[in-house]
């Protein structure tokens, strides 16, 4: 540890709290962290595709917004250390968009413009567990933070709840995503304080 | 350079706060004393590191404001959303320390090396830091390289190293400082109203046939513009070095 | 703010690479242009993405953990140093 720096106590942050994972703090802001430039593909060019079953699933973003959605309110996880409390978000369950697709797999990856990817056991993103999200604090959510949709996994590291999301790939073998091949854990529970590889 | 080779492992120092000087209502310079601490080269910044009692740290980079041979000092301008430079400008004292790591930096760096090109510095805001050391170390080597420094800042009160600046540019020695005031303008105001834009650049920079040494500074949204415009008005873009600038 | 430079990454460069890094030149294996290190476009996600400023290209990226950091360079076709 560093040497301390007499009055410096940092922005916003709560005490030891029970739903603080180990090594946590917790924010009252929402940091902006982007792996590139926001992307602003226009709603009308925009769709979501899952791959993997007989033929590729697509929906537009009316046809997307068609669909059931609910509002959650979740704590999520940041791998940078922060960590937010009761955020409220609006979309639609992956347990839903699955419904459409008839496959066997046992990974799904995300993928998104921009090029990112992350990848996550399908039995993370279903049983209501993930959702593609559109909305945050009731509001439409906003481009910086990964809006028109993201992924939200909310019990895994949030770099796992990739913004800009277009579609899931249905695969059967793992395939580590922009973050896992480069150091971060391939899975990345924050309760066990999978961080990096070899955690 | 002999500041590169004797560089080997970067490691992190301790820093003790010698002297505060407040520039502005928002913006304060911090003289620091160093162990262990190599001379630096203009425009070179130091990673600053706060740990708080309970391990939490962070960390963000500010330019060294002095020039080369004399004490480091570094100018902090406060964040509303800050989470170190508020400590910097409004908690630290002289006797308090914190990590420090430098100096560090070799591209965006200026130096009298005999070139007889003109100097363009493009200051946004906070930007001016790393320019003035620049301009501190021209003042200091005696030399005459014609120099523009030109500055945008919100109001009056915000434009830092005001007095200094007026100072060095009454001097004569091919130093010229243009101040634009982006916000508000006090009366009688003789200086440029407005943002930075193509046609301020155009009015203010040295053509592009004077083959000027250009360094922008600032938000990144100021520099990509200043670059930008510069680039449209025909500089080419390897004379044009920029430092963007974060939250702090 | 979404994006800073490589200057903003000088320190971890140097601690990575063993000396000043920011005036090392860089050709993007995507789009080939040259430029400064301390050019290139810097974005903090859970890591350090650096991306080349003509075509956005990932030129690097950086995870630093306790003890140690991982760093691709496949996005560089060649990395140009003076010493």
């Amino acid at each position: 540890m560093g040497i301390v720096s007499r009055g410096f106590s940092g922005r916003g942050r709560s005490g030891d709290s029970e739903r603080l994972p180990p090594g946590q703090y917790r924010t009252r802001d929402f940091p902006v962290l982007s792996a590139g430039p926001t992307p602003h593909t226009p709603l009308d060019e925009w769709s979501f595709t899952i791959e993997g079953g007989d033929q590729p699933v697509r929906w537009t973003w009316d046809e997307f917004r068609a669909l059931p959605s609910e509002t959650v309110t979740k704590d999520i996880h940041c791998v940078t250390k922060w960590s937010k409390f009761d955020t409220e978000w609006e979309g639609v369950a992956i347990d839903i968009l699955l419904e459409s697709v008839d496959h066997d797999h046992a990974y799904a990856i995300a993928f998104c413009d921009g090029g990112y990817t992350t990848n996550l056991p399908l039995e993370d993103v279903t049983d209501g567990k993930a959702w593609i999200a559109f909305a945050y604090g009731g509001e439409p959510l906003d481009p910086e933070h990964g809006g028109p949709a993201r992924l939200l996994v909310p019990h895994l590291y949030f770099w796992k709840s990739a913004k800009w999301v277009r579609g899931l790939s249905l695969r059967d073998e793992d395939e580590p995503g922009f973050w896992e091949t480069n150091g971060y854990h391939n899975y990345g529970d924050p309760w066990r304080e999978q961080r990096y590889w070899g955690d | 350079m002999a500041g590169t080779a004797v560089l080997g492992r970067l490691t992190w120092l301790v820093a003790e706060v010698v002297e505060t000087r407040s520039e502005t209502p928002h913006v304060r310079t911090l003289v620091l004393d160093v162990a262990g601490w190599q001379d630096h080269r203009a425009g070179q910044h130091v990673d600053v590191r706060l740990t708080a009692e309970d391990g939490y740290q962070a960390e963000r980079s500010y330019s060294l404001a002095s020039p080369p041979g004399e004490p480091p000092a570094i100018t902090v301008e406060r964040l509303d959303d800050g989470e170190v430079s508020p400590y910097l400008v409004d908690v630290a004292e002289a006797g308090d320390r914190f990590e420090l790591r430098g100096p560090i930096g070799g591209y965006f760096v200026w130096e009298p090396d005999g070139s007889t090109d003109p100097l363009f510095l493009v200051a946004g805001g906070s930007g001016v830091v790393p320019l003035m050391a620049m301009i501190r170390r021209r003042a200091a080597a005696g030399s005459d390289v014609p120099a523009t420094l030109l500055c945008s800042s919100r109001r009056f009160e915000d434009v830092i190293y005001r007095e200094e600046l007026d100072q060095l540019a009454a001097r004569g020695d091919g130093l010229e400082v243009v101040q634009t005031l982006t916000r508000a303008q006090p009366p009688g105001w003789a200086g440029y109203s407005r943002r930075v834009d193509v046609e301020l650049l155009r009015e203010v920079a040295p053509a592009p046939d004077q083959s000027p040494r250009v360094f922008v500074c600032g938000p990144t949204s100021f520099v990509e513009a200043v670059a930008e415009g510069l680039v449209s008005l025909g500089h080419r873009p390897g004379r044009i070095r920029t430092e963007r600038f974060g939250g702090g | 703010m979404i994006r800073l430079d490589g200057n903003s990454i000088a320190g971890t460069l140097a601690e990575l690479f063993g000396g000043e890094m920011t005036e090392a030149q860089g050709i993007c294996g995507g789009c080939g242009a040259e430029n400064f290190v301390g050019a290139l476009h810097v974005y903090r996600a859970a890591g350090i993405v650096v991306r080349c400023p003509s075509c956005d290209n990932v030129l690097m990226r950086i995870v630093e953990a306790p003890g140690r950091t991982w760093v691709d360079l496949q996005g560089v076709t060649t990395l140009q140093v003076s010493r």
